[in-house]
């Protein structure tokens, strides 16, 4: 048996605090709304991942984005446990999209500080190798043939490397910093 | 009415590791003239790359779209994450006319232009819309009537709402309705919208786990034989990962999951050997059995 902790509310500092942070997100395609989130908790009521993590929790991250603790945000790594199912997106009463939020946190995640799960870069890796997150193995692809099914169509991959190049991905790809795995507990 | 006609979009993680689906999917399909057109080249949807960067994702999605506007037929996809990138790629450039210049901007490196001329459809609304359900229900031979199963059809095929708009997410039918078809019961379970966590098993197993024994432990609770799934993700995860979450929970469920097309095709008279019933993890023989 594990004694209850004395809770100790967690001290936010006024320099943590970047007031711009939420206008700068309403800017980005998918957090347009973050403004109007009126802390009903609705979502992280609905939220298949918060039921089973004990920190995951979407509204908080809506008032995060509110408060402007960017830091705090990006560098925790509960960012990553969302499994973006769209339930809060369409439960939410004020239409904020927490999933688009979500998404547009770890984009900066990865441009602003770096990080990424190991697997989206092993996922990348494959993409830019083969256009198929996957690799798939010639005996795959010799099986397809057997069992009847058509050859599987090629990849035009010097075009998925310009796209690459041109987003700005593959350079953000080459700067970042693995997360192997996430806690939820 | 003219036969329907798409482009099948299969994905990475279905050529990767299920064959099955595709193998199946294609026989039904192919006995209910729906016409499939081989794309001539495509790459990952990108729907995993939307992590990493929002306009990497819209870029690799369009660019399949842009090879399916040149060939001029719409896009039907098997997969549910396949579906919701490329459907909601397609819906937001259509709409959002500064983002299209954006995307352009990118696909004009590589000569692409995105015109949005197509549209993107899964295969149950394929299903559901172009084929018709009098049409299916002609085509069953063998009626599965005693089978009793139940249905995940998947965050992806229905939310969100906004982009999607053609089930109810909170309570959807289209997979239930297919599956009556079939002369199967489909029971109604607990949580039956739930995500199965999939997405985030590279990251973290606690919680998909336990999401998906849940999942497991409610379907079995209604006394379903099988559980019918429409998604590459979700069927591993219950199909594939299930001796590990057997084994994480000390639990024992041997629940076949079946893609629908296997189901439908079973009731068309297809054998199972045709439907790559043999491909699956956890092994049918007591249902092929209650079939026969
Ligand atoms: S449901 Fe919407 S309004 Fe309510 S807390 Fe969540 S984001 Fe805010
Ligand atoms: S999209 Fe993410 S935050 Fe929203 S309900 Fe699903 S897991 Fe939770
Ligand atoms: S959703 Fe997954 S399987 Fe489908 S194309 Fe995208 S990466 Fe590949
Ligand atoms: S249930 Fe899981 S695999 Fe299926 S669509 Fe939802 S997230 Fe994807």
């Amino acid at each position: 048996m594990t004694e209850a902790k004395e809770y100790v509310p967690p001290v936010i500092k006024a320099e943590e605090l970047d007031p711009k942070f939420k206008y700068k997100m309403s800017k980005k395609h998918g957090a347009e709304k973050v403004m109007v989130c009126f802390q009903c908790g609705t979502c992280t009521a609905d939220c298949p991942i918060a039921r089973f993590s004990e920190f995951y929790r979407p509204r908080r991250i809506a008032r995060m984005v509110q408060l402007g603790l960017k830091d705090r945000l990006l560098l925790n790594n509960a960012l990553w446990l969302c499994s973006s199912c769209f339930t809060c997106v369409d439960h939410c009463p004020q239409g904020v999209e927490i999933a688009g939020i979500v998404r547009v946190l770890r984009n900066m995640a990865v441009e602003d500080k770096n990080l990424l799960p190991l697997v989206y870069k092993e996922l990348a890796a494959n993409l830019m190798k083969t256009g198929f997150v996957y690799e798939i193995p010639e005996s795959r692809l010799q099986k397809r043939v057997e069992q009847g099914l058509p050859p599987l169509p090629k990849t035009n991959l010097k075009d998925v490397l310009k796209i690459f190049e041109v987003t700005g991905s593959a350079g953000l790809l080459e700067k970042v910093q693995t997360i192997a795995k996430v806690e939820s507990k | 009415m003219s036969q329907p006609k798409y482009l099948l979009f299969t994905g990475c993680v279905i050529p990767y590791r299920l064959s099955s689906y595709e193998i199946s999917a294609r026989k039904v399909l192919s006995k209910l003239g729906v016409e499939l057109v081989e794309m001539p080249e495509y790459n990952c949807c990108g729907y995993p790359m939307d992590v990493i960067n929002h306009d990497l994702m819209l870029t690799l999605a369009a660019k399949n779209l842009c090879t399916a506007e040149k060939v001029g037929l719409p896009i039907m996809t098997l997969c549910n994450g396949c579906f919701c990138s490329l459907n909601e790629t397609n819906k937001i450039l259509k709409e959002d006319k500064k983002l299209r210049e954006k995307i352009n901007g990118y696909l004009k490196e590589i000569g692409m232009e995105f015109k949005g001329t197509i549209d993107v459809k899964h295969l149950i609304y394929v299903l559901s819309e172009d084929v018709g359900y009098e049409k299916i229900k002609n085509a069953v031979a063998k009626p599965l009537s005693g089978l009793r199963v139940a249905q995940h059809s998947g965050c992806h095929v229905l939310r969100p709402r906004k982009y999607v708009g053609r089930d109810d997410p909170e309570n959807p039918t289209t997979l239930k309705d297919l599956i009556r078809l079939t002369g199967a019961e489909c029971l109604d379970y607990m949580d039956e919208t739930e995500c199965c966590g999939n997405p985030i098993i590279g990251v973290n197993e606690d919680v998909p786990f336990q999401m998906a024994k849940e999942k497991l432990d409610h379907v079995r609770s209604v006394g379903a034989q099988a559980l019918i799934t429409c998604c590459p993700f979700c069927h591993i995860m219950f199909d594939l990962n299930q001796p590990r979450i057997e084994r994480a929970f000390n639990e024992k469920f041997n629940l076949p999951i079946l893609h629908y097309p296997q189901l439908l095709g079973l009731a068309m008279g297809f054998s199972p050997e045709e439907l790559a019933l043999n491909e699956l993890r956890v092994k049918p023989t007591e249902l092929l059995n209650l079939i026969k």
